[in-house]
Formats: structure tokens, C-alpha cells, sequence
């Protein structure tokens, strides 16, 4: 595909069409990048967004002029999926942030793509309603969570994004502003192009607008923190306790390296030590009593499996503490290291521990520093990569190695290569690798109906 | 060995306290509670100084019989034995009424090498209670405490005075007010809250002191009354900064010496 570059043309009716453009030496350098991906390169324009209105105009001039466009939000992606990699004009949806309306009979909020998560998670629960999708980047846009169909920390009991997309704004590469989905709990009315948008990260449609579903907000939120004398003894309860029956929103296994890692990331020591490895749990509920009865199980089953003990998070005070160290395990694996690279692999429940086992086995063999994370609730691990002092040939060799082994591990266990971070960029290939070509065919037909000149995003996912 | 009393409270679970501006009543929040986020420190610092050198530590509490949550609670934390002075007697008390019936308690229950209580609590905030107690009782005390040390017939503390810190040394028995984020506290165990499902809470009523005169406690026994509760006017004033870094920079230090909080 060959584009068109921007040029004083370009740029004079962008302006004239009262457009909010940065452009040349201007650019901030941040919109070269997203948070974690090697993938860098400038756009020639940057188009700042105020209305649906403003992206119509915008994409209509670029599809008849042939000039890419990618979306962006708070740019925190890890795939470089808003990395403008075929130059063209980054459209920023940040500054496009109002939440729109509370519809308390619908149970719903309309908020427009720019919102963080943040600012959402105050203010439904300032309205005793509650978002269910919890990632841990709370920095992150609504925009960019529904373009990657966001997973996060209560998918367990949950669901992910998408369950919660109920209708959206997009404009289309022709500048078309359509509404799809809406306010409404049933729809069997054709194709579901709503959820299609969903996970898009941008190539099909940009988002203009959200209607999201909203829960009534649990009265009452407890955790567990369950420390084990090693990672395989923690992982292996998982199952048995969602065999239980006792539904926990979040089930996240924590490794006593990672503990360490953002104990010096944000200068305070965690609560215990006890444990080669922890299983981190939350519930909630109506009353303290419900949910007593629910973790009690759980913790009685968690001794039987050889927990050391059962720790109640029944504060703000415990809770906070415990989950601002879970917040801030991304963040601290990278403070830790020079580079690094992520797997964001998603097995069934039960092979959880043969990947995390695998991933271990790799560290070993490959003799490159690897750590992770995980929702051990619903089989999304994190895997990091990290360079520390290699030189740049071993460390790409290494890299690519560890990975292609990872992935290869993932699809042998009947998994996926991205539970929640998206593919973007840099796992392209790996997508490549994992599915049926009649699949990726299948995408790559979509995509060409929806965007037939590929302004939008290009090079992403499945080209 | 150290034989440690921990004087804690139970607060309201919520940390954002609410007043009714109409009738100046405290917004119990659907009565949930939590034990005072200051004691959590204490209490750390006790179990700490036990697993030092032995010994044994309990905690009291003066309340209505609901205080038994936050009693077992520190038998989870790890704590041995439990007190609780309620009585109707005791109802409306202040800082000095609370300190006395705090004081007698400890009279009763005797024996104690070191008194430790929080900096403060979430709800009253006073700070006060601590160094009454210890006057009632007349026994030497310090407050704003950050380390504590275990030495043959006492302790050895740091007190931090804001400029400086000051190093002092209590001989048994004595009274010591430890500061908040001395320590990283530790969590309620399962294990033990089972361990000690069955474990025995001394309750003690007026009749059970050695004062059992009425008008020394409660409301009667108080010097001073609360007329009247508020909330503090809260300012939300607002401002947008707009331009480039550097611009917005330069006025934010400027407004920020504009009120005097750079110079």
C-alpha cells in the first residue's frame, strides 16, 4: 500500500477546516510510542479531536487523499497498536472526555472515548453503580480499553469489556458517523457489528462515543491474600476453588520476585513475607455476612491445599496496600530492567500452571530474566522479557526465542496470544502463527469492507 | 519479658466521616466499624516487642459490648488477651472521663510492664486520652513515638519532635503513645481467628472497677461537653492552568508563593 504524505496542502485544509493540528517540529515526541512496544515513529500531523464531528472531517479528507490515520488515547497500549507506523496523521481522542449521561433506568453511562478509567471508576461509584472492567492501568482511556477489549482484574466473576458495551458512536473511514448497538439489554437484529468494534484497536472505526452497562455497586468488597510455600501449590488450588462454587471477582497469583520488585518500586514493604508465592483474591457482596460465608470456604480449602495461612484484606487500609502493590507490578518489573518485551497469553484455566512452569523452564534455557503475573482466575498471564545488561544482538536473538517458544507453548495448551492486551504491532506475527489462514482471511475481508482504501490503523493485526 | 496492654477503640469503618449539618449528629454509616487505623500500628509494635523477648500482650478497649468485633480481631493479629469496659455509666464520657475509666481498668487488671496506646483516633482525633491515662495512673510517658527498643527494666525510644529526633529511656511500668506508619502492621489470620474462636474477652462493668462512685464517669464525670458538631467548610476552589510546559510552570510557582505555600 503506498500512502500519500502529508503535505502544506494537506496541512492549510486540515487547518481551514478548523481542526485542532500539531504539526512538524511540534509533534510531541509521545506520539512516536506507546508504553512498552520497540516500535517508534513519528506522524507528520497530529489531529487533536473535540467532537464526532471534527473525526468525520478528518477521515473523509484522508480516505480521499490516501493518508493513514491512528487513532490514539492516553497512548498506554504495550502492542503498538497506536504507533503510526506508516507515517500519516495520529488522531488523539484524549481531549474528547466528557461523561455524557447517567441513565439510572437503563443502568447505563454514556461517556465520550477520551474518559480514563479513573475518572469513570469515581464517578459511577460516587453514583453507587459500578464499571465491572478493572485493568490494571487506570490511566488508560475507555477508548483505547474498548479498541483492545480490555480484561482486567474481575473478569473472573465478571466478564471483560465487550460484555459491557452496550452501544457505540464510531465514524467510519468515510467519515460516516453511525450509531450501532444502543440502550437496549436484548438485540438479535443481524450482524453484531457493535461487538465486531469491540477489540478493533482502531481499524475499523474510530469510537466517538460509548454506552456503557453499569452494575448496582456491591455493598461490601473483601480480599484474601493466601500465601504458599511455592507457585505451583498456589496455582494448583485455583481450579478448586472455582470448583467450589465460591465466586471470587478476582483470582491473581504473585510471585515473591515480583513482590520485591514493587516493594522497591514504591518504597514500602508489603504486609508478609511468609509465602514463595501468593494467591491474591477479592470478593464482593451485599452483606459482610454473605461474603463471609463464601470466602470462608475458600479459605478453609486453601489450608486444606497447604496454604500457610489466610489473610483477611476486611479494610481500606489492608486492601489498599495490598492491591496498590498488585497495581504497580507492571511498572515495577520495568523499573527493573533496561528493556523489556511481554507475553500476554491466555490458556484455559486448568493449563495455567504448565505455562507458568514452561515460562520458568524458558528463563533457564533461553538464560534470559523472565518474570509474570498473572490472572490465575481466568488463565491471562504476564509474561515479561527483560533485557537487563545484554547487548543488543543477544538480547534480540534471546528475545525472539523466549517468545516464539512462549507462543508456541500457548497454542499447544489451547490458548491465545493475547488475552486482553490486544496484538497491534508487535504480536502480529505470532497471531499469524496461531490461527487458521481461512481465519485470518476472514479478518483481513472484514477489514478491507469496512476501510477498502486501509487509511485506518494500518499494518495491524492481520496484515 | 514484657508484659504489654494495648488501650485501642473501635471507629466507623469509613474513613471520610460525615456530619448531618442539621442536627450535628456523627453519620454512623449503617454502624459498620473498624478498630482505629492508628491502633493497627500499636499493635504491631507490641507483638514486635514479644516476639523480642517474651511475653505476653492484650489489648483494651472501653465500649459498648459490639467492641467484642475488635477484640477478636487482635486475637487474629495475634494478641492474648482481651478487655472491655462497658458500662451505661460510660456513655457521653470525654477525653478525661475516658482516660479515668481506661485507668481503673488497668488498675483492675494489673501487672503491666508497658502501656502502649495510638497516636490518635480516626474518630475524636484528639490525641489526648494516651498521656491521661498515664497522669491518672502516674506514670511516666511519651508521645509521638517512632522506634521502641527493648533494654533490661525498661524501654529505649525515639520520639520525633518534627526538627529533630530524641532519644529517651522509660523504666517499667510506663505509658507510650507510638506515631502512625512506624511499621507495616501485619494482616488478620485465618488461622488464628479460628485458633481463637472459643477464646475468653474479660468484660468488666462499673461495678467491676475499684471507683464504683457513677459520678466519676460518663457524661457526669466529664469537664467538658460538646455543644455542637460541623463539618469544616470545605474549599473546592479550582483552577486551570493552560499554555505551553513552561508557561504553566511559571504560573503555578507563582500562584503557589501568591499563597505562601513556597517561598
Amino acid at each position: 500500500m503506498t500512502y500519500k504524505k502529508v503535505d502544506a496542502c494537506d496541512l492549510k485544509w486540515l487547518k481551514d477546516a478548523g481542526l485542532d493540528l500539531i504539526s512538524g517540529a511540534d509533534i510531541p515526541e509521545e506520539y512516536g510510542h506507546d508504553e512498552l512496544s520497540g516500535d517508534r515513529r513519528m506522524p507528520e500531523a497530529v489531529v487533536v479531536a473535540h467532537s464526532a464531528g471534527e473525526v468525520s472531517t478528518l477521515l473523509g479528507y484522508a480516505n480521499e487523499k490516501k493518508i493513514p490515520v491512528t487513532p490514539r488515547g492516553s497512548g498506554t497500549g504495550l502492542v503498538g497498536a497506536a504507533v503510526p507506523l506508516c507515517g500519516g496523521i495520529v488522531l488523539d481522542m484524549s481531549k474528547m472526555n466528557r461523561i455524557l449521561e447517567l441513565d439510572e433506568d437503563n443502568l447505563t453511562v454514556t461517556v465520550e472515548p477520551g474518559v480514563l478509567l479513573m475518572d469513570l471508576a469515581a464517578f459511577t461509584e460516587e453514583h453507587g453503580f459500578l464499571y465491572p472492567p478493572d485493568p490494571g492501568e487506570k490511566s488508560a482511556t475507555i477508548g483505547g480499553n474498548i479498541n483492545t477489549n480490555a480484561g482486567g482484574m474481575r473478569a473472573v466473576k465478571y466478564g471483560v469489556t465487550r460484555d459491557y458495551v452496550r452501544g457505540l458512536e464510531v465514524v467510519l473511514p468515510t467519515g460516516k458517523i453511525l450509531e450501532i448497538g444502543g440502550k437496549m439489554v436484548k438485540n438479535s437484529s443481524g450482524y453484531a457489528l457493535k461487538d465486531l468494534m469491540v477489540g478493533s484497536e482502531g481499524t475499523l472505526g474510530v469510537v466517538t462515543k460509548a454506552v456503557l452497562k453499569l452494575l448496582p455497586l456491591p455493598e461490601r468488597t473483601i480480599s484474601l491474600l493466601i500465601p504458599f510455600a511455592d507457585l505451583k501449590a498456589a496455582i494448583d488450588t485455583v481450579p478448586l476453588i472455582i470448583r467450589a462454587r465460591a465466586i471470587p471477582t478476582a483470582v491473581e497469583f504473585i510471585e515473591r520476585a515480583v513482590i520485591r520488585a514493587a516493594e522497591d518500586y514504591l518504597g514500602t514493604r508489603f504486609p508478609d513475607h511468609e509465602g514463595d508465592a501468593y494467591l491474591l483474591l477479592r470478593f464482593d457482596g451485599a452483606s459482610e455476612e454473605d461474603m463471609e460465608r463464601d470466602y470462608d470456604r475458600v479459605a478453609k480449602l486453601c489450608l486444606e491445599q497447604g496454604a500457610r495461612d489466610v489473610f483477611i484484606l476486611d479494610t481500606e487500609e489492608r486492601s489498599t496496600v495490598v492491591w496498590k502493590a498488585r497495581g504497580a507490578f507492571l511498572e515495577a518489573i520495568k523499573m527493573s530492567t533496561s528493556e523489556m518485551d511481554e507475553v500476554d497469553v491466555v490458556v484455559p484455566r486448568s493449563a495455567v500452571n504448565d505455562m507458568v512452569t514452561y515460562a520458568g523452564r524458558v528463563e533457564k534455557e533461553v538464560g534470559i530474566r523472565i518474570r509474570y503475573f498473572g490472572h490465575a482466575g481466568d488463565g491471562n498471564l504476564h509474561i515479561y522479557i527483560l533485557r537487563d545488561d545484554l547487548p543488543e544482538e543477544e538480547w534480540k536473538d534471546k528475545l525472539k526465542r523466549a517468545m516464539a517458544l512462549l507462543y508456541e507453548k500457548a497454542k499447544a495448551l489451547s490458548g491465545a496470544v493475547s488475552g486482553e492486551h490486544g496484538i497491534g504491532y508487535a504480536k502480529k506475527g505470532y497471531l499469524k502463527e496461531s490461527l487458521d489462514p481461512e481465519q485470518l482471511a476472514l479478518m483481513r475481508g472484514i477489514k478491507g469492507v469496512f476501510d477498502p482504501n486501509h487509511i485506518l490503523n494500518p499494518d495491524k493485526i492481520c496484515f | 519479658m514484657m508484659n504489654i496492654l494495648v488501650l485501642i477503640k473501635q471507629v466507623p469503618a469509613s474513613n471520610k466521616v460525615e456530619v448531618d449539618p442539621v442536627t450535628g449528629v456523627l453519620k454512623r454509616n449503617g454502624a459498620a466499624s473498624k478498630m482505629n487505623p492508628y491502633d493497627l500500628f500499636t499493635i504491631e509494635t507490641a507483638l514486635q516487642l514479644r516476639e523480642a523477648v517474651g511475653g505476653e500482650v492484650s489489648v483494651m478497649t472501653m465500649g459498648p459490648p459490639q467492641a467484642e468485633k475488635i477484640m477478636r480481631e487482635a486475637y487474629s493479629l495475634g494478641v492474648d488477651r482481651g478487655y472491655i469496659l462497658s458500662d451505661r455509666a460510660f456513655a457521653g464520657a470525654d477525653v478525661l472521663a475516658t482516660a479515668y475509666t481506661l485507668a481503673q481498668g488497668i488498675e483492675k487488671a494489673g501487672g503491666f510492664d508497658l502501656i502502649l496506646c495510638g497516636k490518635q483516633t480516626t474518630d475524636g482525633d484528639t490525641a489526648q486520652v494516651g498521656p491521661e491515662v498515664a497522669e491518672r495512673l502516674g506514670l511516666p510517658s511519651i508521645a509521638g513515638v517512632t522506634s521502641v527498643e527493648p533494654q533490661e527494666g525498661g524501654i529505649v525510644v525515639e520520639m520525633d519532635m518534627g526538627e529533630s529526633i530524641q532519644k529517651a529511656r522509660l523504666s517499667f511500668p510506663c505509658l507510650v503513645c507510638v506515631d502512625k506508619d512506624v511499621n507495616q502492621p501485619r494482616l488478620p489470620s485465618y488461622r488464628l481467628r479460628e485458633a481463637t474462636r472459643t477464646r475468653e474477652i474479660t468484660i468488666w462493668s462499673l461495678a467491676d472497677l475499684p471507683d464504683r462512685d457513677k459520678t466519676h464517669y460518663g457524661l457526669d464525670g466529664s469537664a467538658t461537653q460538646v455543644q455542637k458538631i460541623f463539618p469544616p467548610t470545605d474549599n473546592r476552589e479550582r483552577m486551570n492552568l493552560t499554555g505551553s510546559p513552561d508557561d504553566m510552570a511559571k504560573a503555578l510557582a507563582g500562584k503557589l508563593r501568591d499563597l505562601k505555600f513556597v517561598r
